[in-house]
C-alpha cells in the first residue's frame, strides 16, 4: 500500500528538506515573506502611507528615495504595497479561519446526522456554491456599508458551504470505519467520536483546503476593493491601489503593474503551498524523488 | 456460558438467521463455519448487540445468566470489551490511523476500569507481552501504519483481551492477513484462550482452520445451523450433505514440492452461490444447490439429534442415519 510521505500526527523528524515537494518550499517561502512584510508594517514602513507629497508625483520605479516610485498624490508605492499586504492577509486569514471553523463543524454534524439531512444540506450547499460571491458582497456592501467588514462577511458566507462540502465526504468515509463503530460500541458519545477520531483523520484535507481558500480570499478581497465595496480610504488595499492606477495606465503603467504583481505573488504562494501540502499528505500523488 | 435459544434475526421481513439452540460450554471453543452470506457474522454481531439498525431480534441469547437480547445500549456498551472481547476481521480498518498504538490499547483498559495511570501503563506492557509483540517501547509509540498487518492484528487482540473477558469472539480474524501470518495469529488466539481460560467463538469459512482451533463446530447456511458436533467428528464423518460439499471443496494441499503446479486432482466446488436474502427455497435452505435432494426436503427440516451433542438437519444424511 502506498504510504503518504507524512501522515498526520507522525513525527516529521525523519523527513529531510530535500524530500519535501518543491512547490511546498517555494509556496512556503512566498507566504512566509508576505507574512513578514505584513507584520513589519506594524512597526515600520518606508513612509507615512497617507502622507501626500505633491512635488514628487509619478516618480518612476527605481527613484532614489522611492524604490517603487510614487503615485498621483506623491505617496510612496512600496509603502502602499506593504500596508496592502497587511490588509489583504488580515481579511483573508480572518474570513478563511471563521468560515473553515463553521464549515467544518457543519460538515461534521451533517456527516454524522444520517442520509436524510445529508441530502438536504448537500443540495443546499450546492445552491450556496452556485450563487456568485461577488454579487453577495455587493448586496452586503449596500446593506452594511462598504469596508473590510462587508468583504469579510461576504467571503465567510461564500466559503462556509465550500468548506462544509469538502468535509462531509471524507467524514462520512471515516465514520464508516470499524474503529469508529468500536468507539460507539464502547459507549463513546457522538461528539467525542467526531472530535477525537474523525477530525484528526480529515485534518490533512482541511489543512490543504485552508491554503487554497487563503489564495481565493486574497483574490476576492482584491476584487471587492477594486470594485469599491472592500477596504475604504485611508486603509491601503491592493485592489484599491490597482483601481486608482487604472485611469493612469498610459501615464504611469508601473502603478498598475506593482499591485498586480503583489496579488499574483500572494495567490501563487498560497496555491503552491496548497499543492505542496497535498503532495505531502496524499499517498496517491506521485512524487519525484 | 453462552446459550442461544430460538434466536431469530429479521431484516425487512426476511429471516437472516434462525437458531433454535446453540451452546458454548465454559472454557470451550466453538467454531461457526459457513460461506459468505451464510449469516455467521450476523449471529456473533447480534451477540454483541452490533447488528445493523434495520435488524430486529427475538428469542434469547443468555451469557452467564445475563440476557443480552433487548439489553439497553448503555448496558451493552459495558459488556462489550469487559465481558466479551471482539477480534475484528480487518485490522487495517479497525485501528485509528491518527492515534498511537499505546493510546489505543490503554483506552480499552481505561474505559472499563478507573485504575491509575501507572497501573494502566503496566497493564499495556503486560498485554503487549501477552500477544507476543517484540520491542514494546517502539510498538507503543508507533502509529498503526508503521506496523505490519499481523502486528496490527496482535494489537487488536491485545485490545480485545484488555479487560480479561470471559468470552472472545474472533470474526474471521485472519481473512485480511497474509497467508504466512495467518498461522501465527491462529496459534496466538488458541494459546490465549487456553492461558486466560476464555471461551472462544471462532467464525471462519475455512473448515480446515476451524478444526484445529475449536472443540466444537457449527456449520451455518442461510442463517440455519445445519450441523453441530465435536470438531473432529464433523470434519471426519460429516452427516449433512452441505458439510460434505464444504469439505470436498477445500484445496488439496500439494504434498511434495514436485506437486506444486501439477494437477493433484480437480478442485470440487458447490454449484451456484448463496441466494439473496428472501430468495432461499422453502424447507431445507440448501435444497436448490444440493445434489442429493429428495422430495421430503421441501418440507421444513427439524433438527435431529444423533447422539449427545451431535445434531444435524438433513432429510437425506450421509450414511443414512437419522
Amino acid at each position: 500500500m502506498a504510504q503518504p510521505l507524512l501522515k498526520f500526527g507522525s513525527k516529521p523528524a525523519r523527513v529531510r528538506m530535500s524530500d519535501l515537494p518543491a512547490s511546498l518550499l517555494i509556496g512556503g517561502a512566498l507566504v512566509g515573506f508576505l507574512a513578514c512584510v505584513a507584520l513589519l508594517s506594524f512597526v515600520w514602513t518606508p513612509y507615512d502611507p497617507i502622507e501626500i507629497d505633491v512635488r514628487n508625483r509619478y516618480l518612476p520605479i527605481g527613484s532614489d528615495a522611492h524604490v517603487l516610485g510614487t503615485d498621483k498624490f506623491g505617496r510612496d508605492v512600496l509603502t502602499q504595497i506593504i500596508m496592502g499586504a497587511r490588509n489583504s492577509l488580515f481579511v483573508s486569514v480572518v474570513s478563511t479561519l471563521i468560515s473553515l471553523v463553521i464549515g467544518t463543524l457543519l460538515g461534521l454534524y451533517v456527516a454524522a446526522a444520517g442520509p436524510r439531512l445529508q441530502n438536504i444540506v448537500t443540495r443546499g450547499v450546492d445552491v450556496g456554491v452556485a450563487i456568485p460571491g461577488i454579487l453577495v458582497a455587493m448586496v452586503l456592501a449596500t446593506a452594511i456599508g462598504p469596508g473590510n467588514a462587508a468583504a469579510i462577511t461576504a467571503i465567510i458566507i461564500w466559503f462556509i458551504p465550500v468548506s462544509a462540502r469538502v468535509v462531509i465526504g471524507p467524514a462520512i468515509q471515516v465514520l464508516s470505519q470499524d474503529y469508529i463503530e468500536a468507539a460507539f460500541g464502547y459507549g463513546r458519545t457522538k461528539l467525542f467520536v467526531l472530535f477525537n477520531h474523525v477530525l484528526p483523520n480529515i485534518s490533512s484535507i482541511i489543512i490543504v483546503q485552508a491554503s487554497v481558500m487563503f489564495a481565493a480570499a486574497i483574490l476576492i478581497e482584491a476584487s471587492l476593493s477594486f470594485l469599491g465595496v472592500g477596504a475604504q480610504p485611508p486603509i491601503a488595499s491592493w485592489g484599491r491601489t490597482l483601481k486608482e492606477a487604472q485611469p493612469l495606465m498610459e501615464i504611469a503603467p508601473s502603478l498598475m503593474v506593482v499591485p498586480g504583481l503583489a496579488i499574483v505573488i500572494a495567490v501563487l504562494g498560497f496555491n503552491l503551498l496548497g499543492d505542496g501540502l497535498r503532495a505531502l499528505y496524499d499517498p496517491q500523488q506521485t512524487r519525484k524523488r | 456460558m453462552l446459550t442461544i435459544r430460538d434466536l431469530k434475526i429479521t431484516i425487512a421481513g426476511h429471516a437472516v438467521a434462525e437458531i433454535e439452540t446453540l451452546d458454548l460450554v465454559a472454557g470451550q471453543r466453538l467454531g461457526l463455519v459457513g460461506e459468505s452470506g451464510s449469516g455467521k457474522s450476523m449471529i456473533v454481531m447480534s451477540t454483541l448487540g452490533l447488528q445493523p439498525k434495520s435488524a430486529s431480534i427475538t428469542g434469547s441469547i443468555n451469557f452467564n445468566g445475563q440476557e443480552l437480547v433487548g439489553l439497553s445500549d448503555k448496558k451493552m456498551a459495558d459488556i462489550r470489551g469487559r465481558l466479551i472481547g471482539l477480534v475484528p476481521q480487518d485490522p487495517t480498518k479497525s485501528l485509528n490511523p491518527t492515534m498511537k498504538v499505546g493510546k489505543q490499547i490503554s483506552e480499552a483498559i481505561v474505559l472499563h476500569s478507573n485504575a491509575g495511570k501507572k497501573w494502566v501503563d503496566q497493564r499495556v506492557r503486560e498485554l503487549i507481552a501477552n500477544v507476543r509483540l517484540p520491542d514494546p517501547d517502539r510498538i507503543l509509540r508507533s502509529y498503526p501504519h508503521q506496523l505490519s498487518g499481523g502486528q496490527q492484528q496482535r494489537v487488536l487482540i491485545a485490545i480485545a483481551i484488555a479487560s480479561n473477558p470471559a468470552l472472545l469472539i474472533a470474526d474471521e480474524p485472519t481473512t485480511a492477513l497474509d497467508v504466512t501470518v495467518q498461522g501465527e495469529i491462529l496459534e496466538l488466539i488458541l494459546t490465549l484462550s487456553r492461558e486466560l481460560d476464555m471461551g472462544l467463538i471462532f467464525v471462519s469459512h475455512e473448515l480446515g482452520v476451524v478444526r484445529f482451533v475449536c472443540d466444537e463446530i457449527a456449520v451455518i447456511y442461510g442463517g440455519h445451523v445445519f450441523e453441530v458436533g465435536p470438531a473432529q467428528a464433523v470434519v471426519n464423518t460429516p452427516l449433512h450433505r452441505y458439510t460434505e460439499a464444504l469439505i470436498s471443496s477445500n484445496i488439496a494441499m500439494p504434498k511434495t514440492s514436485a506437486d506444486i503446479g501439477r494437477d493433484t486432482g480437480a478442485l470440487q466446488s458447490i454449484d451456484g452461490s448463496v441466494p439473496a436474502l428472501g430468495a432461499f427455497p422453502d424447507g431445507c435452505r440448501y435444497r436448490n444447490r444440493c445434489e442429493h435432494e429428495i422430495a421430503e426436503c421441501a418440507a421444513p427440516v427439524p433438527m435431529q439429534t444423533v447422539e449427545g451433542n451431535r445434531r444435524h438437519r438433513c432429510r437425506n444424511p450421509i450414511s443414512g442415519q437419522g
